[in-house]
């Protein structure tokens, strides 16, 4: 039985899947991975379910070390740790991983062949991490013991081209939205400044919501929304005028104005937004952002 | 069942809508949707949200068009029309109203112009029921406030609400089944655990029985 110690969680580290879907009616989002395509990634390349548990590891400074050999993929945003990114990669026992700090994008996932053995809450091993729901953020002392095997599946490889893919979708800073429910509550000056304005990330890594800093965004005139479902990505304008979008463990029913949401295809870029970066808007159509998810890239 | 309102809140996110405003027919329009969509998903449903007075259909963009969303969510509705709903359950939940618990009660009463004890009076004597769970996991949206005791939210939302705070914002009740933070007005606290397992359900009819600080624990 090989196991894990976490010698370092750096800025914040949880154990993330694809989330668990079907609980909205209990107020529990679906969440999970904030990057679920690079997620995906590092479990391919080391022969485990696309929705395996693995570390999900923000900005960088997280350390391991290995009790027993194993075999270990990262992807996603680049920390350097010595070991390629994208590639299955057999770590001896007793070595250490160590992570840098970001250079591009925010999150990296560290994926073990075999998995890891854990408890499980609503269906999933993720860490919601403002609510406590399946447990809380990896701390230093923390083990992980791995399952005994070399996983389920065949590892896959992944070429330039699926990498590059990878690496498309997920570094962007122009994201494209559709338009809110609530967007014909904002004039069509404001919706149109909306789409001009460079808008920067807020400090805090947070997987609840980004905060957007800009120019304040007002309703044409002042209007209570009752408070109705909220979906991943949507844009909301609260009093303040400073939009914020509601990411992987958003609520899921909110009360503001809802301008615009991001589309299915640009979700796992936000996941590799960092604190300070710039992004635009792009509006599309409900049809062309369908089409999006079938054409990566 | 009124006929309701379709519209794409995002590229996965269908707003089904019954009303635009808090009543009894739009609220057994959510359960019955509720029950209906539970029971029979529609084509690539991975989540819903209900709420008040509409309930969001989240599928997965890939599995199905949208027009077929939308056909399906028709047609579950229009089956669902004459759903039986069960006879809603009574929830008593205990609280106690003094300090340490009480963090807002003054601020409360003063705002209603009324004295703490008919604050308690008011709201551990009306009957509530949970519009939906949301916000957080297992948080009750509860309708039934008696109107004077409406408070807006605070302006400084605290960084840590206790779990088993009870409390009110605007015309609504509510109680925070896990510590978070939070804006809602804090009056008063329970030692039940509403989360997890999840107490309380949508249509489930609550009463808060006043108890006190000795009889906390």
């Amino acid at each position: 039985m090989s196991r894990l110690l976490v010698l370092a969680p750096g800025a914040i580290a949880t154990i993330q899947d694809l989330g668990r879907p079907g609980f909205g009616p209990l107020g529990i989002s679906t969440a999970g991975a904030a990057d679920p395509l690079s997620l995906r990634a590092a479990n391919r390349l080391v022969g485990n379910p696309e929705d395996a548990p693995a570390i999900e590891m923000a900005l960088g400074g997280a350390a391991f070390a290995f009790e027993g050999d194993a075999v270990v993929a990262v992807a996603g945003a680049d920390l350097a740790c010595g070991i390629a990114p994208f590639t299955a990669t057999a770590i001896a026992s007793g070595e250490k991983l160590r992570f840098g700090w970001a250079k591009r994008g925010s999150r990296a996932y560290l994926a073990v062949a075999g998995g890891f053995v854990l408890d499980r809450a609503f269906d999933s091993a993720s860490v919601h991490v403002w609510s406590g729901l399946g447990g809380r953020p990896l701390a230093k002392g923390d083990v992980l013991e791995v399952v005994p095997g070399r996983g389920t599946r065949r590892p896959a490889n992944l070429d330039t081209a699926q990498r590059a893919a990878i690496e498309a979708s997920i570094f962007r800073k122009e994201l494209r939205v559709t338009w809110g429910p609530q967007a014909s509550w904002f004039s069509e000056a404001e919706r149109e400044r909306f789409v001009a304005t460079p808008w920067t990330v807020g400090d805090a890594i947070d997987r609840m919501g980004l905060r957007l800093e800009g120019l304040a965004i007002a309703l044409a005139h002042p209007r209570e929304l009752l408070t109705e479902g909220a979906p991943l990505g949507a844009i909301q304008v609260p009093d303040g005028g400073r939009p914020i979008v509601l990411f992987v463990e958003h609520q899921t029913t909110g009360g503001y104005p809802k301008i615009a949401n991001v589309v299915s295809a640009d979700l796992a870029a936000l996941g590799q937004l960092r604190p300070r970066d710039t992004i635009r808007f792009l509006p599309v159509s409900f049809e062309a952002a369908r089409r999006l998810l079938e054409v990566p890239g | 069942m009124s006929v309701p309102l379709l519209d794409w809140a995002s590229d996965r996110a269908l707003r089904v809508r019954f009303a635009d405003t808090i009543s009894d027919a739009a609220h057994d329009d959510v359960r019955r949707a509720l029950a209906a969509f539970e029971r029979a998903p529609v084509p690539g449903q991975v989540n819903l949200h209900p709420a008040h007075a509409s309930i969001l259909v989240v599928v997965d963009p890939l599995a199905a068009t949208a027009e077929a969303v939308e056909a399906a969510v028709r047609a579950t509705l229009h089956a669902a029309d004459d759903l039986e709903l069960p006879e809603p359950r009574l929830v008593e939940i205990p609280v106690c109203y003094e300090p340490p618990y009480a963090l807002d009660l003054d601020d409360v009463a003063r705002r209603a112009g009324i004295s703490i004890d008919e604050v308690v009076r008011a709201h551990a004597g009306a009957l509530y029921r949970v519009d939906f769970l949301g916000f957080a996991p297992g948080f009750p949206y509860l309708s039934g406030l008696p109107e004077r005791l409406a408070t807006p939210r605070r302006t400084e939302p605290r960084i840590r609400i206790p779990a088993g705070s009870v409390a009110i914002a605007g015309s609504q009740a509510g109680i925070y089944p896990v510590e978070i933070p939070g804006g809602w007005n804090v009056i008063g606290r329970t030692p039940r655990v509403l989360f997890p397992p999840p107490l309380l359900r949508v249509g489930d009819r609550v009463r808060f029985l006043p108890i006190p600080a000795d009889a906390f624990r």
